[in-house]
């Protein structure tokens, strides 16, 4: 029964965020209104943890499996592509590689500077 | 075979998650982040409908229950990012610079690299929101006159690629904080690259999920001024 309440309040805010992104004119996906929900509704405690946790968990330890249709879909996406694979091909795996290290260094040379900024303030 | 194949409702999601089971035994047999088992999943789907020579629509027809729990499975990031709000409070600095951070790098590098190749106008904007979520990348894409469909599949090779890479990636750049391992792959790869970043960590999948959202909206809101940049 337990995972019965857990599924219909996962699905009930996956509607939610359905509703949301037909109604308000942004380019934001159900999805992301729905993780909103549940994340304010979390911080609020509308939403106990308990009412989600373990279907919930479930659903996010096996996500990369819901991925695999969308990227099978690739084979057929070659006619479009075809006439400027290269340059599309390289800007790609480039800018993959340039986001995800800028981001991941920005982000660490901020944290390390907090952390020793703490350091300094307990020594004094 | 095909007409066979089109009138079950379980060939496509069998054969997804079988081909998806043997990436997890090769990953575990050679202990290597080079086998990948999405990609492997994908590669080896591909094969087999093309040996079987079925169309993808027919794959689709059953694999399609599957992205049918995309959306709830995303809902629940959501549930470790609360898990993580302590950590969340404590570094926000961090977090929204490094995030913001990565989104100029994305949103600068494809406006070099279209310079650079002599792109068109729309195949430039086209690319431009190839980092976020697909469903944020496709209003982009449609908004600033780009050719959605190229987009959506440029979305998705960047994210199994930020999923396949990581692990090296982030070794080789001596990225080793998890907050910043988790929030790389999120801005970078979206999604997929979340679903890399639970694999290495609960903090890292939290951050992940984050970035999904923050660097969604960070990309709405410049990439129309990019777009009036070339």
């Amino acid at each position: 029964m337990k995972y019965v309440k857990q599924l219909a309040v996962i699905l009930f805010i996956s509607f939610l965020g359905e509703l949301l992104n037909a109604l308000l004119p942004f380019p934001i996906p159900a999805s992301i209104y729905g993780m909103v929900i549940l994340f304010v509704g979390l911080l609020t405690r509308i939403i106990r943890l308990e009412w989600v946790k373990e279907a919930g968990l479930f659903l996010v330890e096996i996500m990369p499996v819901f991925f695999i249709p969308v990227c099978v879909g690739l084979m057929d996406s070659w006619v479009d592509i075809a006439p400027f694979w290269f340059p599309l091909v390289v800007i790609v795996c480039l800018t993959t590689v340039i986001v995800m290290v800028v981001t991941g260094r920005t982000a660490q040379s901020i944290l390390r500077r907090n952390k020793t900024e703490k350091k300094e303030e307990r020594h004094e | 075979m095909s007409e066979i194949l089109s009138s079950t409702l379980f060939f496509g999601v069998t054969v997804s998650l079988l081909t998806y089971w043997a990436g997890m035994l090769l990953k575990k047999r050679f202990r290597s982040p080079v086998f990948n088992p999405l990609l492997i999943s994908v590669i080896l789907t591909i094969i087999i409908l093309l040996v079987l020579d079925i169309e993808y629509t027919t794959y689709n027809d059953s694999a399609k229950y599957l992205s049918y729990l995309l959306t709830p499975s995303t809902v629940c990031l959501a549930i470790p990012l609360y898990q993580q709000l302590t950590i969340l409070k404590k570094n926000w600095k961090a977090i929204l610079f490094g995030i913001a951070a990565g989104t100029l790098a994305s949103l600068g590098s494809i406006l070099l690299l279209s310079v650079a190749f002599g792109l068109t106008h729309e195949q430039y904007v086209t690319l431009l929101p190839k980092s976020v979520t697909t469903a944020i990348a496709l209003g982009i894409s449609g908004e600033l006159g780009g050719m959605v469909a190229i987009t959506s599949a440029c979305v998705v090779i960047t994210g199994i690629l930020g999923n396949a890479i990581a692990e090296s990636v982030l070794k080789l750049a001596r990225i080793d904080d998890p907050v910043a391992k988790g929030l790389a792959c999120g801005t970078s790869a979206h999604a997929i690259g979340t679903a890399k970043a639970m694999e290495l960590g609960e903090l890292e999948g939290a951050m992940s999920s984050l970035s999904i959202a923050v660097a969604g909206v960070m990309t709405v809101l410049a990439a129309t001024f990019f777009a009036g940049l070339y």
